[in-house]
C-alpha cells in the first residue's frame, strides 16, 4: 500500500511540478469546449437571425421572381443583392466574395403560366370543356432552367438545404397557378371561387421523453458531454510522455530493478490521471452552467444528472488512462507517443460520432463506431444529458468502458512483462 | 555470495555472445570489479544479475537464492547504482530518495532518518530540497548512489559510479563504497578507471568478448606479470592495445 501511495505521490509531485504542462492540461479542454460552442451557437443562431448575402439576376422581371424575391425576403435567412449579368455574379461567387447566386430565366413567369394554362385546358378538354383560350395549346413552350451558382467552399449539406427552399417557392408558385388557372377556366367571376392554398399539412418538432421532465436539446447539453469525453482521452498523450520520459530517464530501469510490481506503478498513474480527468469534467461542467449563460450561451443543464454523469466521466477517464498505459508501455520515444496519442484520440473522435452523428456513416463506419470507446462514452452522456435515462440505460455502456480499461491494462502488464522477461 | 554459473547472453540478431559461459563466484564482503574495455560484455552481465536482462543460457544465485525462482526476494537484496543518472530531474533530491526508498518497502520514520543520514554523509544535505535538474553531474551521482542504498543491499551493483565527475565527489562516493563495504555490503563493480580500480577492489575480472580472461587479486595480477607496474598494464597485456569501437 505504501508502495502505492508512493507512487500516485510521485505522479501528483511530477506533474504539478511542469506548471506550462498542468495549465494546459486544464486551460485547453476549457478553451476548446467555450470556442466550440460559442460557434456552434452562433452558426446555429445565423441561420436563423442574421441573413447570408445572396445574388440575384433577375431576367424574368415577373410574377416568379418577385414571388422569389419575397420568399427570400420574408424566410430573413438571405440578404438579396441584384445584379444585371450572370458573368459577374459567376466570377463573385467563384472567387468566394458570396456564397451563392440565383439566375432566373428570361419569360419564366409567363412561360409557366402558359405552360400551365396548356396543361389545365388539356385536362378540360378530356373532360369536355372547352377553354377560353384554345390556342394556347398550339405554342411550344421551352423548358426552364433557373441556374444556382454556389463557392465551391460551401458545404453540401448547405446547398441541398438552399436548393430544397428555392424548389418549395417555385412548387408553390406552379400549385398557386394551376389553381389559378383552373379558377379562370372554370369561373367566369374571379370572386365566386376561390381555392383553399393554405398549407394543410404543418409540422410540430417534438423531443421524445421518457419522463415528465422533458429536455430540450441545445448546443451546451450537446457540447460539454462530446467535447469533455474528447478532453478526457487526451489524456493519453501527457500520460504515454510521462511513460517515455521515465523510459528515457533511466528511471523506469531502476523501478525494474525495485522491488514494485509494473501493476503498482500503472495503478499510481491510474490513480493520479483519473484524477485530472475528473477534475477535467468538473471543470467543463461548472463552465457550461455557469460561464456559458454569462457570456450569452445556453447553459447546460445538469439538474438530477450530476451523479450519473459523473460514473460516465469516471469510466471514460478509466478507458482513457487505459489507453494511454498501453501507448506509454509501447511506445519507444516521445516523437512515438505524441503524434500517434493526439492522431488516434481524434480519430476515436470522429468514430465515436463527436463530430458527425454515427447515424449518417456509412453501414461500415457505424460497425467501426462501435468498437470507439468515445463512442460508449458519447452515448452514455447523452443518455444522461438529453435522454434522461437512469443507470441501468448507461450500464453497458460503462461496463464497455471498464472492460476496455481491464484489456488495455492487462496487455500492457503482459506486454511489459514479456519485453522484460527475466 | 554469487554464484554464477556457465552464464551466456546472445542479444536477438547478433552474431556472437555478449557474454559466454561465464563462471564466477563472488564472496560475502569482497569489492569485486569487474574491468574489461568496451564491449567486452561488462553491463550485459551486471544488467542479468540485477535481472533487467534474460540470460540466454546459465544461471547464477544470490545468497543461495536462484534467480528465475525468487526474482522479489532477490530484488530486496540487491541494490543496483545504474551508469545513467536514473533520476526524475523535477523532482527535488529527497522525493527522489523517499519515492526510491518506498519502493523497497520503507516508509515513515526510517525512511526519513536513513535519507537524512544518507545525504550528510555525501555532503548533500543542504541541497535536499533543490530539484535534481540544477544539480552538477558530481552531485547527481551521489544521489544516484544514495538511491541504490538506502535499504541497505547485501550486494550492491555499480555500473561505472565515477564517470564524469570531479576528484572530490569521486573520493566521497568512493569513501562511501568503501564505508558500505566495512558494513557487510557486497560490492560488484564496473569501471575504465583502472587506477581506481587498482585501490578499491579486493579483487578484480578482466573480461573481453564475454568471458573472463584472468582474475585475482590486484597486487597479484601486476606482480604475476613481469612487465607490468600497475593494473592498466595487466589490463593492456590481456586486452591488447586496438580499439574497441562498436556499434
Amino acid at each position: 500500500m505504501y508502495k502505492l501511495w508512493a507512487s500516485i505521490y510521485k505522479e501528483f509531485l511530477l506533474l504539478t511540478r511542469d506548471l506550462g504542462g498542468l495549465t494546459i492540461l486544464f486551460v485547453m479542454p476549457l478553451v476548446l469546449i467555450i470556442t466550440i460552442t460559442l460557434i456552434q451557437d452562433s452558426s446555429f443562431k445565423s441561420i436563423q437571425e442574421s441573413e447570408i448575402p445572396i445574388l440575384i439576376v433577375d431576367n424574368d422581371k415577373g410574377m416568379i421572381s418577385s414571388t422569389i424575391f419575397e420568399g427570400l425576403r420574408n424566410q430573413k435567412l438571405f440578404e438579396v443583392i441584384v445584379k444585371e449579368k450572370e458573368s459577374e455574379v459567376e466570377e463573385l461567387v467563384f472567387k468566394g466574395t458570396y456564397q451563392l447566386a440565383i439566375v432566373i430565366p428570361e419569360n419564366l413567369s409567363r412561360d409557366l403560366e402558359l405552360k400551365i394554362s396548356q396543361n389545365v385546358e388539356g385536362v378540360l378538354a378530356d373532360f369536355g370543356l372547352e377553354g377560353e383560350d384554345a390556342s394556347a395549346a398550339k405554342i411550344e413552350v421551352p423548358t426552364k432552367e433557373v441556374r444556382l451558382y454556389f463557392d465551391p467552399a460551401i458545404q453540401q449539406s448547405f446547398k441541398l438545404s438552399i436548393k430544397s427552399g428555392i424548389d418549395k417557392m417555385i412548387s408553390k408558385i406552379e400549385t398557386e397557378s394551376i389553381y389559378k388557372a383552373f379558377q379562370e377556366q372554370l369561373s367566369d367571376d374571379d370572386s365566386s371561387f376561390e381555392f383553399n392554398a393554405e398549407k394543410f399539412i404543418t409540422f410540430n418538432e417534438i423531443t421524445p421523453k421518457l419522463k415528465e421532465d422533458q429536455v430540450l436539446p441545445n448546443s451546451a447539453q450537446h457540447n460539454v458531454p462530446a467535447w469533455t469525453l474528447f478532453a478526457i482521452f487526451f489524456i493519453i498523450v501527457p500520460l504515454s510522455i510521462n511513460m517515455v520520459k521515465e523510459k528515457s530517464q533511466g528511471t523506469f530501469v531502476r523501478l525494474r530493478t525495485n522491488p514494485v510490481s509494473y501493476t503498482i506503478v500503472l495503478a499510481g498513474k491510474t490513480v493520479l490521471f483519473l484524477t485530472v480527468c475528473l477534475i477535467q469534467f468538473f471543470l467543463m461542467v461548472l463552465i457550461g452552467v455557469y460561464l456559458f449563460p454569462a457570456i450569452g450561451l445556453p447553459s447546460l443543464d445538469v439538474s438530477g444528472k450530476l451523479f450519473l454523469a459523473f460514473l460516465v466521466a469516471f469510466f471514460s477517464g478509466l478507458a482513457a488512462v487505459g489507453l494511454g498505459l498501453l501507448l506509454g508501455t509501447i511506445a519507444k520515444s516521445q516523437e512515438q507517443a505524441a503524434p500517434f496519442g493526439a492522431t488516434f484520440v481524434v480519430v476515436l473522435a470522429a468514430l465515436g460520432g463527436v463530430w458527425v452523428p454515427v447515424f449518417m456513416m456509412p453501414n461500415f463506419m457505424q460497425f467501426i463506431s462501435n468498437l470507439s470507446p468515445m463512442n460508449w462514452g458519447l452515448n452514455a452522456f447523452y443518455d444522461v444529458f438529453l435522454r434522461n435515462v437512469g443507470l441501468l440505460e448507461i450500464l453497458p455502456e460503462i461496463g464497455l468502458l471498464f472492460l476496455f480499461f481491464l484489456a488495455t491494462t492487462i496487455i500492457s502488464i503482459i506486454y511489459n512483462n514479456k519485453k522484460n522477461a527475466v | 555470495m554469487l554464484q554464477i554459473q556457465q552464464l551466456s547472453k546472445k542479444y536477438k540478431g547478433a552474431d556472437y555472445y555478449s557474454v559466454s559461459n561465464l563462471d564466477l563466484d563472488i564472496y560475502e564482503g569482497e569489492i569485486f570489479g569487474i574491468l574489461g574495455p568496451n564491449g567486452a560484455g561488462k553491463t550485459t552481465l551486471i544488467s542479468m544479475l540485477c535481472s533487467l536482462i534474460k540470460p540466454t543460457s546459465g544461471s547464477f544465485t544470490i545468497n543461495n537464492l536462484d534467480y528465475t525462482n525468487n526474482k522479489k526476494e532477490l530484488k530486496q537484496l540487491i541494490g543496483i547504482v545504474p551508469q545513467e543518472y536514473a533520476l526524475y530531474p523535477s523532482l527535488t533530491a529527497y522525493e527522489n530518495l523517499s519515492y526510491f526508498g518506498s519502493m523497497y518497502g520503507l516508509h515513515g520514520k526510517k525512511l526519513k532518518d536513513s535519507i537524512h543520514l544518507y545525504l550528510e554523509k555525501m555532503g548533500l544535505l543542504e541541497f535536499a530540497n533543490k530539484k535534481i535538474e540544477v544539480f552538477s553531474g558530481g552531485m547527481k551521482r551521489r544521489i544516484n548512489l544514495i538511491a541504490s542504498v538506502l535499504h541497505q543491499p547485501k550486494i550492491l551493483f555499480l555500473d561505472e559510479p565515477t564517470v564524469g565527475v570531479d576528484v572530490q565527489s569521486k573520493n566521497v562516493i568512493i569513501d562511501h563504497l568503501k564505508q558500505l563495504n566495512k558494513q557487510g555490503t557486497t560490492i560488484i563493480y564496473t569501471s575504465h578507471h583502472l587506477n581506481e580500480a587498482e585501490h578499491f577492489c579486493t579483487r578484480v575480472a578482466i573480461i573481453d568478448h564475454g568471458k573472463i580472461i584472468v582474475k585475482g587479486k590486484p597486487k597479484e595480477l601486476i606482480a604475476s606479470n613481469e612487465k607490468a607496474h600497475n593494473l592498466e598494464d595487466v589490463f593492456i597485456e590481456f586486452t591488447g592495445k586496438e580499439l574497441r569501437d562498436h556499434v
